[in-house]
């Protein structure tokens, strides 16, 4: 089934045609096929309902919507939340005969409902509780006994099912059928039986459980890391952005006694339609861990001990200049800030670059594209995407690392708007709903897209003529827009990026999403945090003359990344000069880093390491100084999401200790360093990134605050904004919990009158007097060398190593109920070769590499090419680890496999 | 008045053992109005049916020319036959199945022919193993025979025939529910609007739903014309028709009867029909046009077994069953078991049909077993009020589909008609007649 | 992290089921030419239900896993499916399924008495089934042949029964196995096989399910997104 579409922008809603109806006597206009529930809520009239939630189809069986509507047909009790609205129509919402039934309907309800309101969770935010003090009888008619069931089922490691409580609206198996396009729950029964229910020994295992959780109207269906945690009317809650992933889906926060204990997903039209995945929502919580870092520490005898900011800092501030004293700028490299707020990467960018000196700074832990072919090619919104006629997947599984892109994607494939064409190594979440799909061994991505858009040869995992043809045809209609991500971290980036430049250049209108995973990468990136890359999405070279007057101080040459800023820590002479002053932000390159034993040795030569971090992790061994930060959630400032869309991140909890927010310990940082930035407060940062970044001007607190929740894309320029703004559905229980019933009577939000910012103009145009222009963002990928890889010989298999969504990243480990899906992965090998070594399902081969070796499991997989083996990163692998068998000295990862 | 003597039309075979048979139905004049079909165009088809003024023998009795009319074009449109008859003291189809099924085949290709629908499949009640059994031999005969399958006795015809077995849900017998069992779910009846499959059916195709009674009146509508069908019964109801007779008559059973010529007095009295309430006894009460239709007592025995005749007198004919209650019966046992039927029959997605029909059904046991209260016949009629405002006839609804104002009929008839007997067993605590 | 994890299945789909391993022989054989007959594969799922008890007496969860993987749905949606049907039993059931009628004909006429005498005589209450594995007793909604009320079916074939005598008869006579050639085991619902156009070209149901989707699409298209059901 469709999920219904968002309204159209402006101008399109203009040209919509409007019909008229009478909605309790007065005149009312509404859009052609809008439901009527919706059209009346439009205008105020608030009609109760349980099963109609605005972001599915309606089903119409909880009957709670009840209007009285004349029509051909004569006047009749009709479910307003099915009826589209006819002209002509006239409906009345508050007759004696709508009063009786719909009291009729909260009476039926009551009768097999538990009432057991004081110890369920849903208590204080539970529109059947609600609404039957608004709407209900007084006194319970019902004498009978009710029905009983086994209390609370666990379903899943996170959901609980009560089904006394159940009002079977079918929300939960609607979304888990239609959104999440998994029907693991599924209802059971008939009639007064019916109940939800999963299949024995099949939990629900789904990655979008937790909405079910959101949208169930009553407390069905409770969160076990939520349950009994707190009361609604104890929480507090701010609006922010989910920084789990990049996507940037919009959340309430809502905590306790300054203990995280829920998110909630908010409906904003962009970006994720209310949804959150279970990651997002549950690890969350890992913000409220026991071992947070609380207090900043210095090695001392070889220990971490506790010192004082002052000292530390100083500590911090000596070894770097003295490491740069002694050899160069470049000696210095900064890794790691995909993590950070956008004003924490641009304080940081700006230490590094202009008060340090050193351009080997890398947002990206060398498990990313090259950045200034992610910032150089036409950027599309995520709205984009969903809606193209043609999506290229060049990526990774978005549902394994985009969760909500994924059901964004699969939604426009399921309603026919969208053709997906994937070019993969390996089938993904969204192959099922590809138009074709194409195979490509590691190595060959360019090669493949060159088969797609020039009719060159097909490499040899991509014969299948058919879905060739359909590629090429439904590429040449177009238009396309390109979701370009990191298919595997056994395989170089710059391989991709390759081929994306392959496709920008063979299709020039097409638009690129860039598919990379980490919370906010592309802030951090557009901020500067990536060698050869200045604020604004500039190029180094471009931006010199400005930030030299901005700043003082840039880079003379372009610095290196992640991996090569790695390996001349770790002393390889053909890096050129070492590295041996190391600052980590937020990064762990023992666990991110794909060579896992390149960072190790990386870790354990550089001579003076700093971290930064809110909690403990392998780099800490090797730490001299740690610097303790602030978490999501402890922060305000912003945050870039993978379209460039750049929102608010709330604030909800004071940060543990003495953890500072990330901007303000780089400008402590930077006056230790003898250079004070002058900021006071974040904001004070922003109206700097506002003024020195082409890309963010006129994106002032003033526009951020009128667009709320939707944030807005950067650039401005090259969108239009405010008008076209319009306000997520207010439907109190969309999202129960979130919508206060008070919301609703709240106006829309003005959208913006004149130009974007014009009242600073004025004033900043002073400000700026005597700099050289503004430089522009970039506009086209600067061209990469791309490595040369061999042929495979003849008795090596290429291995693929894909991101999961529950690994043994940070925040997974130290939420239990998330923790405990971490599961061990298998090898996926093509079943013929697995049928030439003479191995069934499930036996055991050995994985050796030049320098490594591992034995693990071996199942089938026939989506695989021959030849091609693959795996998921940074889970636990049985014999070992995945990254042992990755050496970045080469571009794809080449390896024998054999009977152990 | 009495018995009239008109031709019997869909039981005109059941005098032999071997009815079901091939054989018996080719030397009986079987497959001739299939063969006179083919010979004309499917419009003129359509046309006879339309002349014949067949109303839908299933329950709602919708003429069937009108809704053949109303099918969309398409390319791909259906034909489903319901045989889910699962009506209570429903059991006409059940003979039809088991005793003629070349009848029904024979009909179920007629209108596939007349509609032009890419593919037909009859839906047999689970329950009806011999049924299904019979049914899928004739159609393995017929398609032996030619006249099923490609290029129907040579007339460029082709149309498959399916039988699909349901699994036990009355409920699927609302066209609706039978669609959405037909494509492998729950029985849920759809939300309307679109209020005919004949817009939206099966697999979203223009679908044509008929009885399989209605069916098996084509072959001889097509032979004799629709004009002849036509003049036999009375205004629209036209034809003869099934009526089930069950309950405490002597000769419980199924008679082919000419609409509106016969009263519900002479099926139930006439010695070659209902031949009398049993050991002498007298009417209470009758329903008459299954339990879905609210009740008559011995005041409307004189009706005339018509379907707008039934309609103004304030039930219904429905599927043409009819049961008789002696003097002896006891009413609020009787509505209870009804309302039970219901409550275990709900599909369950609406609210008040879900819940109002379990919980009425609660309260009628409690009177039954002599826990009832003085108020509870005041809430039985309000929570019946809330299934269907207004609990008149017709019904209004607050649910998807006429399941939901169904439950009510029972039990305000039995209240309307006997409230005495209600307050007898809340006041003695239990049932009087034991 | 140190606790053992477990090995997963590989969570990325492949897109098509997994192939059967439960249901075999001559019952996959029909499961296989079911599925042919019909536009959309899940209109075959419950036919192959019909099919499973024919193999295992019951619908086991094995099979349900298996007809899921046919008709291209979860087994939780087969289960689902499967336990709105009465005829569809998810847990086991004795050799005959004995379902007495006590809807309103039949009550008129004594059955519930007589579904008490068999409750009695069998030592069960509704839905049970006798030690020996049998008989299962169910109490039936009508069953459609009221005029020889009480109505009894023995794995919904009628048998006539109508006292209490009678159906002592009846339980002594199936015990003995004496109607066996009547009465096949439970689950075996349709003895009679399609022995034509069963061949359904298979090129005709690929046109036909082309030409449904294309209508829908036009149709999806004309009424918008928001059309609902
Ligand atoms: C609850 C319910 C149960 C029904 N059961 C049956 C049935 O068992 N058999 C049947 O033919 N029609 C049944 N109907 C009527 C069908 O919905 C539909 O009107 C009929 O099959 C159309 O065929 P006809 O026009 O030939 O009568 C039922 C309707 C409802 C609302
Ligand atoms: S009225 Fe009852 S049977 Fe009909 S759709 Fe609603 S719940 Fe189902
Ligand atoms: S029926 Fe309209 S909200 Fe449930």
């Amino acid at each position: 089934m469709a999920e219904p579409t968002p309204a159209a922008d402006a101008a399109g809603a203009a040209e919509e045609e409007t019909v008229t109806f009478t909605l309790d006597g007065r005149e009312v206009a509404a859009r052609k096929g809008e439901l009527l529930i919706a059209a009346a809520e439009r205008v105020g009239t608030f009609i109760p309902r349980f099963c109609y939630h605005p972001r599915m189809a309606s089903v119409g069986v909880c009957r709670m919507c009840l209007v009285e509507v004349s029509g051909p047909r004569g006047a009749s009790l009709q479910p307003s939340c099915f009826l589209e609205v006819q002209p002509g129509m006239t409906v009345v919402t508050e007759s004696d005969k709508v009063k009786k039934a719909q009291d009729g309907v909260l009476e039926f309800l009551l009768i097999n409902h538990p009432l057991d309101c004081p110890v369920c969770d849903k208590g204080g935010e539970c529109p059947l509780q609600d609404q039957t003090l608004a709407y209900g009888p007084g006194e319970t008619r019902f004498v009978e006994e009710k029905r009983h069931f086994e209390k609370p089922l666990p379903i899943s490691e996170l959901v609980l099912l009560d089904r006394e409580r159940c009002i079977q609206c079918s929300r939960c198996t609607r979304f888990a059928a239609d959104v999440a396009g998994e029907a693991q729950i599924d209802f059971v029964g008939r009639g007064e039986l019916l109940q939800i229910g999963t299949f024995p020994e099949l939990p629900f295992t789904s990655y979008f459980s937790g909405n079910t959780v959101q949208i169930c109207p009553v407390g069905a269906l409770t969160a076990a890391p939520y349950r009994f945690t707190a009361r609604p009317w104890d929480l507090d809650q701010v609006e922010s952005t989910c920084t789990t992933c990049a996507l940037g889906c919009r959340v309430a926060v809502q905590s306790s006694a300054n203990r995280l204990t829920r998110l909630l997903g908010i409906d904003v039209d962009p970006v994720n339609h209310g949804w959150l995945c279970d990651k997002g929502r549950f690890v969350a919580e890992a913000v409220n861990r026991d071992d947070r870092l609380t207090e900043p520490l210095v090695r001392k005898g070889g220990e971490l001990v506790p010192v004082s900011w002052h000292e530390a800092l100083e500590t911090a501030a000596d070894g770097l200049v003295r490491v740069r004293d002694a050899a160069g700028a470049a000696a210095v490299a900064v890794v790691g800030g995909a993590r950070l707020t956008n004003e924490g990467a641009y304080v940081w960018s700006r230490v590094a670059k202009g008060v340090l000196g050193t351009d080997s700074v890398d947002a990206q832990v060398g498990d990313g594209l090259p950045a200034e072919v992610v910032l150089g090619l036409p950027r599309a919104t995520i709205d984009e995407a969903a809606s193209a006629p043609t999506v290229v997947l060049l990526a990774g599984d978005v549902r394994e690392e985009l969760p909500v892109l994924f059901l964004r994607l699969r939604a426009a494939a399921v309603s026919g708007g969208s053709r997906l064409v994937e070019l993969s190594p390996q089938a993904t979440s969204l192959t099922p709903y590809a138009a074709c799909s194409l195979r490509y061994g590691p190595g060959d991505a360019a090669a493949l897209v060159r088969a797609v858009t020039t009719g060159a040869p097909a490499p040899a995992a991509a014969q299948d003529p058919a879905a060739l043809a359909e590629a090429r045809r439904l590429v040449g209609e177009g238009p396309v827009v390109v979701v370009l991500g990191r298919p595997s971290l056994a395989e170089d980036g710059e391989l991709v990026a390759d081929a994306a430049q392959e496709l920008a250049r063979a299709l020039p209108d097409a638009r690129f999403l860039p598919a990379l995973r980490r919370g906010n990468v592309l802030g951090a990136l557009d901020l500067g945090l990536a060698p050869g890359i200045l604020p604004g999405r500039v190029a180094l070279d471009e931006g010199r003359a400005f930030f030299e007057a901005a700043w003082g101080a840039v880079p003379a040459t372009r610095g290196r990344g992640t991996a090569e800023i790695l390996a001349a820590a770790a002393g390889d002479q053909a890096e050129g000069p070492g590295v041996d002053a190391l600052v980590l932000l937020g990064a762990d390159p023992l666990t991110d880093f794909p060579d896992r034993r390149l960072a190790g040795r990386a870790l354990e030569a550089t001579g003076f390491l700093v971290v930064v971090a809110s909690a403990p992790g392998g780099a800490l061994d090797h730490a001299d100084v740690v610097l303790p930060a602030a978490e999501a959630h402890e922060r305000a400032g912003t945050t870039t999401n993978i379209e460039g869309r750049i929102t608010r991140l709330g604030q909800k909890l004071v940060p543990p200790g003495q953890a500072w927010p990330d901007w303000m310990i780089a400008a402590e940082l930077a006056v230790h360093l003898g250079c004070d930035l002058g900021y006071d407060a974040v904001a004070g940062v922003w109206d700097e990134i506002e003024r020195v970044s082409a890309l963010h001007r006129g994106i002032t607190p003033a526009v951020l605050d009128a667009l709320g929740d939707d944030g807005v894309v950067a650039p401005l320029s090259s969108r239009p904004v405010g008008l076209s703004h319009r306000r997520a559905p207010l439907d109190p229980i969309a999202v129960p919990g979130v919508e206060s019933v008070e919301r609703q009577g709240a106006p829309p939000r003005a959208g913006l009158a004149g130009p974007p910012g014009a009242g600073t103009t004025g004033v900043r145009a002073e400000a700026d007097a005597g700099w050289p222009t503004l430089p522009a963002p970039l506009v086209a990928p600067v061209e990469i060398e791309v490595p040369h890889v061999a042929p495979p010989d003849s008795y090596s298999v290429r291995l693929v190593a894909a991101r999961t969504l529950y690994d043994r990243g940070a925040a997974v480990g130290a939420v239990d109920a998330v923790r405990s899906l971490v599961a061990e992965a298998p090898l996926r090998v093509n079943p013929h070769d697995l049928d030439d070594l003479g191995i069934g399902a499930g036996g055991a081969v050995r994985l050796r590499s030049a320098t490594a070796q591992v034995v693990v499991t071996a199942v089938p997989d026939p989506s695989l090419p021959r030849r091609v083996v693959a795996t998921e990163f940074n889970v636990p692998f049985a014999g070992g680890a995945v990254a042992d068998l990755i050496d970045r000295t080469f571009p794809v990862v080449d390896l024998r496999m054999e009977t152990p | 008045m009495a018995v009239t003597e008109a031709p019997r039309i869909v039981t005109s075979r059941l005098g032999f053992e071997d009815a079901h048979t091939l054989g018996r139905y080719l030397a009986t004049g079987g497959y001739e109005g299939l063969r006179k079909a083919l010979a004309m165009t499917p419009e003129a088809v359509a046309a006879e049916v339309d002349a014949a003024s067949l109303l839908g023998r299933g329950g709602a009795g919708f003429p069937a020319g009108r809704k053949w009319a109303m099918l969309r074009r398409s390319p791909v449109t259906y034909l489903v036959v319901n045989g889910d008859e699962s009506e209570p003291a429903t059991f006409k189809d059940h003979l039809l199945v088991e005793r003629d099924p070349h009848q029904l085949v024979e009909g179920v290709l007629i209108a596939a022919y007349a509609l032009q629908v890419t593919r037909a499949f009859i839906f047999l009640r689970g329950e009806f193993a011999l049924g299904l059994e019979r049914v899928q031999a004739a159609l393995n005969e017929a398609y032996a025979h030619g006249a099923v399958g490609r290029d129907i006795f040579g007339s460029g015809f082709s149309v498959d025939v399916v039988v699909h077995p349901g699994a036990g849900a009355y409920i699927c017998g609302e066209e609706t529910a039978l669609l959405e069992s037909l494509e492998g779910k729950r029985g849920f009846p759809r939300i309307k609007p679109p209020y005919f499959p004949a817009a939206i059916g099966l697999y979203g195709a223009p679908t044509v739903v008929n009885n399989v009674e209605t069916m098996s009146n084509l072959p001889w509508i097509v032979v004799h014309g629709g004009a002849a069908f036509a003049a036999l019964g009375e205004g629209r109801s036209t034809g003869t028709r099934l009526f089930a007779l069950a309950g405490h008559v002597n000769r419980p059973g199924v008679y082919e009867l000419e609409m509106v010529k016969t009263t519900f007095a002479d099926l139930i009295h006439a010695p070659v029909l209902g031949a009398g309430i049993r050991h002498g006894r007298q009417l209470k009460a009758f329903i008459p046009g299954g339990v879905s239709a609210p009740w008559f007592g011995p005041d409307q025995v004189d009706l005339p077994l018509g379907q707008d005749e039934v309609a103004q007198a304030g039930s219904m004919l429905g599927s043409g069953s009819i049961v008789v209650m002696d003097d002896r019966t006891c009413v609020v046992r009787a509505a209870w078991r009804i309302t039970r039927f219901f409550s275990r029959e709900s599909c369950g997605q609406c609210t008040p049909c879900r819940e109002g029909s379990g919980w009425l059904e609660r309260i009628m046991e409690r009177i039954e077993t002599g826990r009832g209260r003085e108020d509870d016949l005041d809430l039985l009629l309000d929570a019946c009020d809330n299934i269907s405002p207004g609990v008149a006839w017709p019904p209004q609804q607050t649910t998807i589909c006429v399941l939901g104002p169904s439950i009510p009929s029972s039990i305000s008839s039995a209240i309307s008609m006997f409230r005495d007997e209600f307050l007898v067993h809340i006041k003695e605590g239990g049932c009087p007649h034991g | 992290m140190s606790e053992p994890t477990p090995v997963a299945a590989p969570r990325r789909s492949s897109g098509a089921g997994p192939a059967p391993t439960h249901l075999t022989g001559d019952i996959l054989h029909r499961a296989r030419q079911l599925l042919a007959l019909y536009p959309e594969p899940r209109s075959a799922l419950v036919p192959l239900c019909h099919l499973a008890q024919e193999q295992d007496g019951w619908l086991t969860p094995e099979a349900m896993v298996d007809i899921a993987g046919l008709v291209g749905v979860t087994p939780g949606e087969v289960l689902g499916t499967a336990t709105f049907y009465d005829m569809l039993h998810t847990e086991p059931v004795g050799r005959y399924v004995v379902s007495v009628c006590t809807n309103i004909a039949c009550l008129l006429d004594g059955a519930v008495e007589l579904l008490e005498h068999a409750e009695d005589s069998l030592g069960i209450g509704v839905g049970g089934t006798t030690a020996d594995g049998t008989i299962t007793l169910e109490e039936a909604e009508c069953l459609a042949d009221c005029d020889r009320a009480p109505c009894v079916q023995v794995n919904h074939r009628y048998v006539v029964a109508r006292t209490s005598e009678a159906f002592d008869q009846l339980v002594a006579d199936l015990r003995a196995g004496a109607r066996d050639g009547e009465i096949p085991p439970h689950g075996t619902l349709v003895r009679v096989r399609r022995t034509a156009g069963i061949e359904a070209d298979p090129a005709a149901v690929a046109e036909e399910r082309r030409l449904s989707a294309e209508a829908r699409a036009a149709r999806d298209a004309a009424s918008g997104p928001e059309g609902g059901a």
